[in-house]
C-alpha cells in the first residue's frame, strides 16, 4: 500500500514536470505549428542558469531570475532566427529548432564542461516533511508539486478568463481574423515562444537539482515529452496534461513495483529455462523497461488511435 | 442506363451546421451538368463529398450504380471519377510534362512500380503528348508549373484531371479569374473533353453554364431547388426569386 | 541531338576510375578508413535523401535500420564462421543487410508513414528511443553495451578476397557504393520515385489522381530503409563491431545533418555532403573539442540562409554557367571579398571557442593552449582580446561584403537571362 501510495506520489509529481515542458512545447506547436525541438534544450539551460545564479544569491532568487532569463532567450531565438526560417515551412522551423538542440548542448559543454555540475536541493527545503512505514518524502518535493500545480492552474485561468488568454486561444485557430482585428500576431507569436520557452525553464530550475544538472539531460528528457504531446494528441493541452500524468505514474509504478514479466511469457507457453532470446524475455522486470514505457505506449497509440487522446487535426 | 452520378438524400453537418441539407440529383451518361447556385450554397461541398474528401453525414453516392458513400478519393478516382480545383492545385517544382505524366500513371496500370522507367515507356509520353496538344500546352511542356502563367495554370489543373482517362469528370470554376478571351479558349476546351465524356462544372460565369449546359442544376442552401434544361432554368420562378432575380437587380 | 544518357555514362565512368585508382594515390592506414567510412555514409546519405529529399519525410531515427541491419549481418557473419548458418560469400552480404533493413523498413514503416510532416519525425524519433532501450534489453541480439563483435574473414573468396587487408574492403564498399547510388538515381525516375516527389509536394492532389498517399511513403521507407541496411552491412563488414550507438539518436542525427548540408534537392547533394562531413569528422574531431558546435552551427546556417545545402548554392550558378560563363569570372571578385571578410571573422569566432573550450575543460593549468599553431594561455588577457578584434572586423566586413556579392550575383543572373533571350 504505501508503495503504491509513495510510487503514485512520485508519478504524478514526475508528469507534472513533464506537463510543464509539454504545455510549453503544445502551447507554441499549436499557435505556431512549429515543433520545438530545442524544447528541453531550454528545460536544461534553466537548470544550468539557476545552478549559476544560486552559487552567489541562493536558489531564490534563482527560482525567479532563471526562467526569466531562459524565456527572454526563448523570445529572443524566436524573433531573429526562426522567424526568418518561417517562410521556409515547418520541416525547415523543425530542422532549425534540431540544430538548437545541437548547438545549445555544446555551448552547455563549452562553458560549464561535460561533467553534472553541483546544482544541489536548497537546505531549507531538504528535510523530511513526513515519513511513513519507513518512507521519507521531502518537503522539495512537496514543493516542486505545489508549483507545477500553480503554474497549471495559472495557465489554465489565464487561457480561460484573461484578455491575453482570448487573444492567444484565437490566435491558435484563426490567426489572420486576429491580426486583421489589429492585433500584432508576429508579437503575440514571440511572447508565446517566450513564455512557453520560460515554462521549461521553470521545470529545468526546480527539477535539475532533482534529475541531475548535466549536458546529456536535455536528450534524456526530450523525447519523453515529444511523446507525450503525440500520445496526448498534437496541440492538445488537455491531451498533455493526462498523457504527462500517464506516463509519470506508469513509469515510476514499472520502477518501483519491477514485476517479473515472467509470468506473461508463462502464459503464453515460455519456460523459466529458455535460451537464446526467451531467456532475455523471461528474465525481464517492469523496472527494466520502464524507460520504454512511453516509446511502447507511443506505439501503441499509433495502432488504435493515430491521431493521439486528443487530437483534432492531422498534422 | 444508370446515371453517372446518383445522390440520394446526401447531407453533410460541420459541427452544428447543416451545408448540404439533402440532395437528390442524377448525373445523365454523356451529358454536361452545371450546378450553379449563390455563394455559399454548398456547391464545392458537394464536390468535396463525392469524391471522398469529406464524410458524408447522410445518404448515399453512387457511380455509374456503384455505392462510393465514404470511400477514399484515390479509390473513387480508380472508378472512373476525377476532379479540378477551385484553386489550382498542381506539382508546382515538376514541368507541365511531369504533371500530366503523373495523372497518367495509375490509368495505364503502373501503380506503384518501382521496375519501370517513366522516360523510356512509350505509352506513358504518347498518352501525356496528346493530352498536352488537346489542353493547348504542348509548347509550355518543359516549364516548371509554378511559372505558368495564371491561365496556363488552369488548362494545367484540367490536363492533370483528365489525363487519368476518367468517364465521368468534375470541373470546379474552370473559368474562375480569366479574362473574357480565356474564357472563351477555356469553354472551347470544356466541350472538347466532354466529347467523351460525362462532366459536372460548378462555375459562377452565367454565360458559360448557359452556352454549355445540357442540364443545369440550382443549388440553395444546401439543397436543389431545380434541375433541368437552360430553357427550363431561365424561365423557372422559383429558381429566378432565389438566385438570377437577385443577380440581375 | 546527343545519345540519352551519354554525359551521366561519363561522368559515371569518371568516377568509377577514380575510386579504383584513389587508394593508389593516397594509401596511408588512415586515409584507407576514412574512405572506406565515407563509402558507407554516402549509400546511407543517399538512402536518407530517398526521405527527406525525395518523399518529404524527416526523420530523426532512419539509423535504426542501419544499425539494425547492421545487427544481423554480424549474427550472420558469426553463424557462417560457426557454420551454424550455410555459407555465402562476404562479397554478397550487403544484401542480408538490405534484406533485414527492408524488413525492418516495412514492419515500422506500416504505423510511421501513416502520418506525414512534423508527427512522422516525433514517431521516428520515439522508435530511435524504442530501438535503443532495446538494445539493454535483449542481451541475446545486441549483447548490450558490449556490442556484437564480428570477424569479416569468413573463407577465401574468388580471386582469393579474403577481406583480411583493409583495401579489400575499401573495394568492396566501393562496388556496393557505386550499385547503390546508382540503383538509387534509377528509382528516381520511376513511377515510384515521380509520385514520391508528388506526395511530397502537393499529397493532397496525389490522392485525387488515384494514389494512396500512404502507400507511396510505406514505399519510399522501406525501399530506403533496405538501402540504409545494405550501409550497416558494410559498416559491420567495415569495423567487425556493430555497438548500441548504430542505432541511436547520434547516428540519425549525423547522417541527417549530412545531407541536409549537402543539399536535399539534388540526387548529388547527399554526395557531397557525406564526403565533406567524414572528411571533416576525421581530421577535425582530432584538433578540435569544439568540432560539434561548429557541425551544429553549420547546420543551423545553412537551414538559416541556404536551406538548398551546398548543392543548393552551386545549382544556383548553374543558369550563369549555361547562358554566358565569362559572367561567373565577373563575380569573383564579390566572391574574394565575401570569402576574405568571413575567414577573418571565422579565425576570431574560432579562436574565441576554442579557449572557451580550453578553460572549461582543461583540468592542469600548467598545459597551454596551441591555437594557429601559436602556444598562449586562454586565461591572459590579449588573445581574447585579438580574437573578440578578429570576429567583430570580420563580422563588420561581412556586413558590406554579402549585400555586394547577393547584388553581383543578381546583375549576373539578369544578365544570364537577358542573354537567353536574345
Amino acid at each position: 500500500m504505501e508503495v503504491f501510495v509513495f510510487s503514485l506520489f512520485n508519478g504524478v509529481l514526475y508528469g507534472m514536470l513533464l506537463f510543464l515542458l509539454a504545455s510549453g512545447l503544445t502551447l507554441i506547436f499549436s499557435m505556431m505549428g512549429v515543433l520545438n525541438f530545442a524544447h528541453a534544450s531550454f528545460f536544461m539551460l534553466g537548470a544550468y542558469f539557476a545552478y549559476q545564479i544560486s552559487q552567489p544569491l541562493g536558489f531564490w532568487p534563482a527560482l525567479i531570475a532563471a526562467p526569466i532569463l531562459v524565456g527572454v532567450l526563448g523570445a529572443a531565438v524566436e524573433r531573429y532566427a526562426l522567424r526568418p526560417v518561417h517562410r521556409f515551412g515547418h520541416v525547415a522551423e523543425l530542422l532549425f529548432t534540431f540544430g538548437l538542440a545541437f548547438v545549445i548542448e555544446e555551448v552547455v559543454q563549452m562553458i560549464w564542461g561535460k561533467v553534472p555540475v553541483p546544482y544541489d536541493v536548497p537546505p531549507s527545503l531538504n528535510v523530511t516533511a513526513f515519513a511513513w512505514q519507513g518512507l521519507d518524502y521531502s518537503v522539495y518535493r512537496l514543493f516542486m508539486l505545489l508549483i507545477s500545480v500553480g503554474i497549471f492552474v495559472a495557465l489554465f485561468f489565464g487561457l480561460t478568463r484573461t484578455r491575453i488568454g482570448l487573444i492567444i486561444r484565437a490566435s491558435l485557430t484563426h490567426p489572420h481574423m486576429v491580426a486583421s482585428l489589429g492585433h500584432d500576431v508576429p508579437k503575440v507569436f514571440m511572447w508565446t515562444f517566450g513564455v512557453g520557452c520560460a515554462l521549461a525553464g521553470v521545470a529545468g530550475v526546480i527539477g535539475g537539482n532533482v534529475l541531475g544538472t548535466e549536458p546529456g539531460m536535455a536528450i534524456q528528457l526530450g523525447p519523453i515529452v515529444f511523446v507525450v504531446i503525440v500520445v496526448g494528441g498534437l496541440g492538445s493541452l488537455g491531451g498533455a496534461l493526462i498523457a504527462s500524468l500517464l506516463i509519470g505514474v506508469l513509469n515510476n509504478m514499472a520502477i518501483s513495483y519491477d514485476f517479473s514479466l515472467y509470468p506473461i511469457f508463462s502464459l503464453l507457453g515460455v519456460e523459466r529455462e529458455a535460451e537464446g532470446i526467451l531467456a532475455d524475455l523471461v528474465s525481464l522486470t517492469t523496472g527494466a523497461i520502464a524507460p520504454l514505457v512511453p516509446y511502447l505506449l507511443l506505439v501503441l497509440m499509433l495502432i488504435l488511435r493515430p491521431r493521439g487522446l486528443f487530437g483534432t487535426r492531422d498534422v | 442506363m444508370t446515371n453517372a452520378i446518383e445522390f440520394s438524400g446526401v447531407q453533410k453537418s460541420f459541427g452544428n451546421t447543416e451545408v448540404i441539407r439533402g440532395v437528390d440529383l442524377a448525373v445523365e451518361q454523356g451529358e454536361i451538368h452545371a450546378v450553379i447556385g449563390p455563394n455559399g450554397a454548398g456547391k464545392s461541398t458537394l464536390f468535396n463529398l463525392v469524391t471522398g474528401r469529406y464524410h458524408v453525414s447522410r445518404g448515399r453516392i453512387e457511380l455509374n450504380g456503384e455505392n462510393i458513400t465514404n470511400r477514399a478519393p484515390h479509390d473513387i478516382f480508380r472508378k472512373g471519377l476525377s476532379r479540378s480545383f477551385q484553386v489550382t492545385n498542381i506539382f508546382p517544382r515538376m514541368s507541365v510534362f511531369e504533371n500530366v505524366r503523373c495523372g497518367v500513371l495509375w490509368n495505364l496500370g503502373y501503380h506503384y512500380s518501382f521496375w519501370h522507367f517513366v522516360n523510356r515507356r512509350r505509352d506513358l509520353r504518347e498518352r501525356t503528348e496528346s493530352i498536352l496538344e488537346q489542353t493547348g500546352l504542348a509548347s509550355r511542356r518543359n516549364v516548371p508549373a509554378g511559372l505558368l502563367s495564371y491561365s496556363d495554370q488552369r488548362a494545367l489543373e484540367i490536363a492533370v484531371t483528365i489525363a487519368g482517362g476518367a468517364s465521368v469528370v468534375l470541373l470546379d470554376e474552370p473559368t474562375s479569374g480569366m479574362s473574357s478571351s480565356e474564357t472563351e479558349q477555356a469553354v472551347a476546351l470544356i466541350r472538347d473533353i466532354s466529347a467523351t465524356r460525362t462532366m459536372v462544372i460548378v462555375e459562377h460565369d452565367m454565360g458559360v453554364v448557359f452556352d454549355l449546359a445540357d442540364r443545369i442544376s440550382v443549388l440553395v442552401y444546401g439543397k436543389v431547388i431545380a434541375t433541368g434544361t437552360p430553357e427550363e432554368i431561365r424561365s423557372n420562378a422559383k429558381v429566378q426569386e432565389a438566385y438570377l432575380g437577385t443577380e440581375a437587380a | 541531338m546527343t545519345i540519352p544518357g551519354a554525359k551521366q555514362t561519363s561522368v559515371g565512368a569518371l568516377v568509377i576510375a577514380l575510386l579504383i585508382i584513389l587508394p593508389l594515390i593516397v594509401n596511408s592506414g588512415f586515409a584507407l578508413t576514412v574512405m572506406s567510412q565515407t563509402g558507407i555514409a554516402i549509400i546511407f546519405a543517399l538512402a536518407f535523401n530517398m526521405l527527406l529529399g525525395q518523399g518529404g519525410m524527416l526523420s530523426f531515427g532512419h539509423a535504426v535500420y542501419f544499425g539494425l541491419a547492421g545487427y544481423v549481418t554480424a549474427h550472420v557473419m558469426n553463424g557462417m564462421a560457426n557454420e551454424d548458418l550455410p555459407y555465402m560469400p562476404v562479397s554478397l552480404i550487403p544484401l542480408v543487410g538490405g534484406v533485414a533493413g527492408l524488413f525492418f523498413g516495412i514492419l515500422i514503416g506500416f504505423v510511421s508513414t501513416r502520418r506525414a510532416g512534423t508527427a512522422f519525425a516525433m514517431i521516428s524519433l520515439g522508435f530511435a528511443e524504442l530501438a535503443t532501450g532495446l538494445t539493454l534489453i535483449i542481451i541475446f541480439f545486441f549483447n548490450g553495451e558490449e556490442g556484437v563483435q564480428t570477424d569479416r574473414w569468413v573463407r577465401e573468396e574468388w580471386f582469393g578476397i579474403t577481406y583480411g587487408p583493409d583495401i579489400q574492403v575499401y573495394y568492396l564498399i566501393a562496388v556496393w557504393c557505386v550499385i547503390a547510388a546508382i540503383a538509387m538515381y534509377l528509382l528516381t525516375r520511376t513511377p515510384f520515385g515521380r509520385m514520391s516527389n508528388a506526395v511530397r509536394d502537393n499529397p493532397e492532389r496525389v490522392q485525387f489522381i488515384g494514389y494512396n498517399t500512404h502507400r507511396v511513403r510505406w514505399l519510399a521507407f522501406s525501399l530506403s530503409s533496405f538501402f540504409a541496411g545494405l550501409a550497416g552491412a558494410l559498416h559491420a563488414v567495415n569495423v567487425e563491431h556493430v555497438g548500441f550507438e548504430t542505432v541511436g539518436l547520434g547516428q540519425s542525427a549525423v547522417i541527417l545533418i549530412m545531407v541536409y548540408i549537402g543539399g536535399t534537392g539534388h540526387f548529388a547533394g547527399p554526395i557531397l555532403g557525406a564526403i565533406l562531413i567524414t572528411l571533416l569528422n576525421a581530421y577535425l574531431s582530432d584538433i578540435s573539442p569544439a568540432w560539434y558546435l561548429y557541425l551544429g552551427l553549420i547546420f543551423v546556417g545553412m537551414v538559416m540562409f541556404a536551406p538548398g545545402g551546398l548543392a543548393g548554392l552551386i545549382m544556383m550558378h548553374d543558369p550563369i554557367r549555361r547562358a554566358a560563363p565569362h559572367l561567373l569570372m565577373r563575380m569573383a571578385p564579390a566572391y574574394a571579398a565575401a570569402f576574405g571578410t568571413s575567414l577573418v571573422a571565422l579565425v576570431g569566432c574560432i579562436g574565441l571557442v576554442e579557449m572557451a573550450y580550453f578553460l572549461s575543460t582543461t583540468v592542469s593549468r600548467n598545459t597551454a593552449l596551441i591555437l594557429y599553431g601559436i602556444a598562449l594561455d586562454a586565461a591572459d588577457f590579449w588573445p581574447w582580446l585579438v580574437c573578440v578584434a578578429l570576429a567583430a572586423a570580420g563580422a563588420l566586413g561581412c556586413s558590406r561584403t554579402y549585400p555586394r556579392l547577393a547584388e553581383s550575383y543578381g546583375t549576373a543572373m539578369h544578365e544570364a537571362r537577358r542573354a537567353v533571350a536574345s
